[in-house]
């Protein structure tokens, strides 16, 4: 500090000036730039110390929630509450992880609640940490999961330090990302705090689920409380979600029992192991096909020909549009239904509560027979028992004998997904069917989750778990954060996090990494490692075949070649375990054994295989 | 890589390319058929690897996620330079302008020397998958 500061208080002006302490003034004053200065600059006592922080009550709250984990990049507008947090609060419930880029830490936080179903907090600048965070809260906002946010602000200009803080500091910190969240608030007292911070949670976690946004002043973190101050923290009461309407409810139980050939595509739901049960137990009672929402891949029911359907059920659906019709990608885009003619379709969805219209996540226009806002888990019991009440003997025999063709032709498939398996298997770069039958035949028998949103090529891949696969919601940089997040969730458990990791999507952010080996999150990625963006080499080309013109150059701007990134010494560096690049497939095996030991031992492990293009 | 948003448009793309593909191996022609020279082989392999037939089709004309095996057991030639330029689904054209007959006629030539895939049950690994 170059100069001496300004004798007068300008900031805690409730605070008192000691009127005494004469003695600590009778020597002149050294500050830290080495410059002194005379007794009669040195400004007057004043109290220095508070052990009751407001951000203490804060953290009171916040424990309150039962938030396992606050994810965050260190800034210091939330100095007063992270030191709080970790001292006040003994750095637990929640827990601080150290993040490289608010990104990651939203990111995580999305991966944590998609396998644990509980939200975790990040915390942020609510200028320039959010600014970093908005992608990943858009991600989490399209993914409809909740993410618990606290924006650091310095809200009166008077307190602002200058320079930083100042452009550090908003009169709407919410504002930039108030279109993909559900609510924010920002409080200006304690208790307005406690009272917002239980709302935003409450709302966070009922149907639509979205993020949430609460800004933690840095004047009322830093401001001493009153002594003897009394504050009340509401009681927390997660809503009930909406079930059905009975009637409506009734009339789709009708509607089921009376097609000839109903498909159900699960969307969004599973999550949850109720939520699968009840998904499949659906599907078992009618013998009729079902997709999406984690149904279990390996069911003799799985599919989703909804050419075939007579009726459609959509459940919790990100893109129902999508699902039953299809849009060519040419220079006239067209489009056409993929349903038959006179087929019906029912839809079961909390997106029907949804209100917002900026962003188009929404998708396209879906018409449909009957359409109940409601949630889907909510509502699946009373249907099922509808279905059961309305089935007939000779309903039965239907149901079974439909049953049977479905399972008949879903043994053609495993056919087929073993020779295009075989097809694939001796290539270089590697297919991602060889990684993927490599890998299931050393953990199938094991505890594990893919925490990336599938397995490219692995078509026989047994999922039948909620917690197995994540689904939905994946742009361009979410991949790493989410897996580490979704990691971090599935350690307490002991499970095996399985992440196919596609390079491009790691570069954007990969000091996630160093966050993983930090907070020992034993983690095995394998790179999907084609050396570009592949899908913008395909948009590329696509552009120069439409235009007619050189058919060569689509890798300009979208390959990562010239120099190949080492991903195996870029995930050494931040304490990983690493081999690679693996280019022989026969390779793929033996290295995969090691890496998983060292998983299962605690550590995360990255294996770089190079790949095919998809 | 990147969008992968677009994963399950692709797997729909995969599928109706099989569909378009069968389609063209038993369409009738609507316009003259090319009477293609037999092709090069060789010339047909720098071809694939330059104009981008690899980015759907992978590397060794094997199929993925994003477009059919279209190797070693292909379409007709004649099909084949047809659906090239008027695919009927996703594929994007690829007019004369930028690939003459005789390009796709080496391109063809090359896809019938891919080798043929292993068969499932010489895998040990894949023998007990399930």
């Amino acid at each position: 500090m170059a100069r001496a500061r300004k004798a007068s208080v300008n900031r805690r002006s409730f605070l008192k000036i000691a009127a005494t302490g004469a003695a600590a003034l009778s020597a002149p004053v050294k500050y830290a730039s080495g410059q002194q200065v005379t007794t009669s600059e040195v400004p007057p006592a004043q109290i220095l110390t508070t052990e009751r922080p407001g951000a203490d009550f804060m953290t009171d709250v916040l424990k309150t929630l039962d938030i396992e984990y606050i994810a965050a990049n260190p800034a210091s507008s939330f100095r007063c509450l992270q030191e709080s947090l970790i001292n006040y609060g003994s750095n637990r419930q929640p827990e601080w992880l150290t993040c490289m880029h608010e990104e990651s830490s939203v990111g995580m936080a999305r991966g944590y609640f998609k396998i644990e179903n509980k939200p975790m907090a990040a915390i942020m600048h609510g200028v320039v940490g959010l600014q970093h965070a908005s992608i990943a809260i858009y991600h989490a906002f399209c993914d409809r999961v909740p993410v618990y946010l606290i924006l650091g602000n310095t809200f009166d200009a008077t307190e602002r330090r200058p320079g930083a803080e100042w452009r550090h500091s908003v009169q709407d910190a919410a504002a930039m990302v108030r279109d993909y969240i559900k609510w924010d608030d920002m409080p200006v007292s304690l208790d307005h705090f406690a009272e917002s911070a239980v709302r935003a949670y409450k709302i966070m976690m009922t149907p639509p689920m979205l993020p949430v946004a609460l800004v933690a002043d840095s004047e009322l973190q830093e401001r001493p409380m009153e002594t003897g101050a009394r504050h009340h923290i509401p009681k927390l009461t997660i809503p009930k979600p909406p079930a059905g309407d009975s009637n409506a409810v009734a009339e789709v139980a009708r509607m089921l029992v009376a097609a000839d050939y109903p498909v159900i595509t699960g969307g969004r739901l599973g999550n949850t192991a109720n939520s699968l049960r009840l998904l499949v137990e659906l599907a078992e009672t009618l013998q009729c096909q079902a997709s999406g929402g984690k149904f279990p891949s390996l069911h003799p029911l799985n599919g989703g020909d909804v050419g075939q359907a007579d009726l459609v059920l959509a459940l919790e659906p990100p893109d129902l549009w999508n699902d039953v019709n299809t849009m060519t990608d040419q220079l006239v885009r067209t489009t056409r239904s993929d349903l038959k003619p006179g087929a019906r379709i029912v839809s079961i969805s909390t997106d029907d509560l949804y209100m917002k219209s900026n962003y188009q996540d929404f998708q396209r226009f879906q018409e449909v027979d009957l359409a109940i806002a409601a949630d889907a888990e909510a509502t699946l019991p009373s249907l099922i028992e509808a279905v059961k009440r309305l089935i007939t003997a000779d309903r039965r025999r239907f149901f079974e004998d439909r049953g049977r063709k479905i399972a008949a032709a879903r043994a053609q498939a495993r056919d087929r997904a073993l020779r295009q398996a075989a097809a694939v298997w001796d290539l270089s770069p590697i297919s991602s069917a060889r990684i993927a039958y490599e890998l299931w035949d050393q953990v199938k028998h094991k505890d594990w989750s893919v925490v990336s949103g599938g397995m490219p090529g692995g078509a026989l891949w047994n999922f039948e778990k909620h917690y197995q696969s994540i689904t939905g919601g994946q742009g361009a940089s979410s991949g790493v954060p989410c897996a580490v997040g979704a990691a971090l969730a599935n350690k307490k458990y002991g499970r095996i996090s399985i992440n196919i990791q596609n390079d491009g999507d790691l570069m954007y952010a990969p000091g996630v990494l160093w966050t993983a080996a930090h907070h020992r999150i034993p983690m095995l990625t394998i790179m999907n490692n084609n050396r570009g963006y592949h899908q913008e080499v395909m948009h590329l080309q696509r552009m120069a075949c439409r235009h007619n013109r050189d058919l060569t150059k689509a890798k300009i701007g979208t390959a990562i070649e010239d120099p190949d990134v080492h991903y195996a010494k870029l995930a050494e560096s931040m304490g990983w375990y690493a081999e690679g690049p693996i280019t022989n497939p026969n390779d793929v095996g033996p290295a995969l054994r090691r890496a998983l030991a060292r998983v299962e031992a605690g550590q995360p492990a990255l294996l770089d295989t190079v790949m095919q293009p998809r | 890589m990147k969008r992968p948003l677009v994963r399950g448009m692709l797997a729909g793309i995969v599928l109706a390319l099989f569909g378009a593909l069968a389609h063209a191996q038993t369409a009738p022609s609507s316009s003259a058929p090319v009477a293609a020279p037999p092709g090069s082989a060789v010339n047909g392999k720098k071809l694939y690897e330059s104009v981008g037939c690899w980015q759907c089709h992978g590397f060794s004309a094997q199929g993925g996620q994003a477009g059919p095996r279209i190797g070693p057991e292909s379409i007709a030639l004649p099909a084949f330079i047809r659906y090239v330029r008027q695919p009927t689904r996703s594929m994007p054209p690829y007019t004369a302008k930028v690939l003459k007959d005789s390009d796709l006629a080496d391109i063809h030539a090359y896809l019938k020397t891919v080798p043929k895939p292993l068969d499932p049950v010489s895998i040990p690994l894949l023998k007990s998958v399930n």
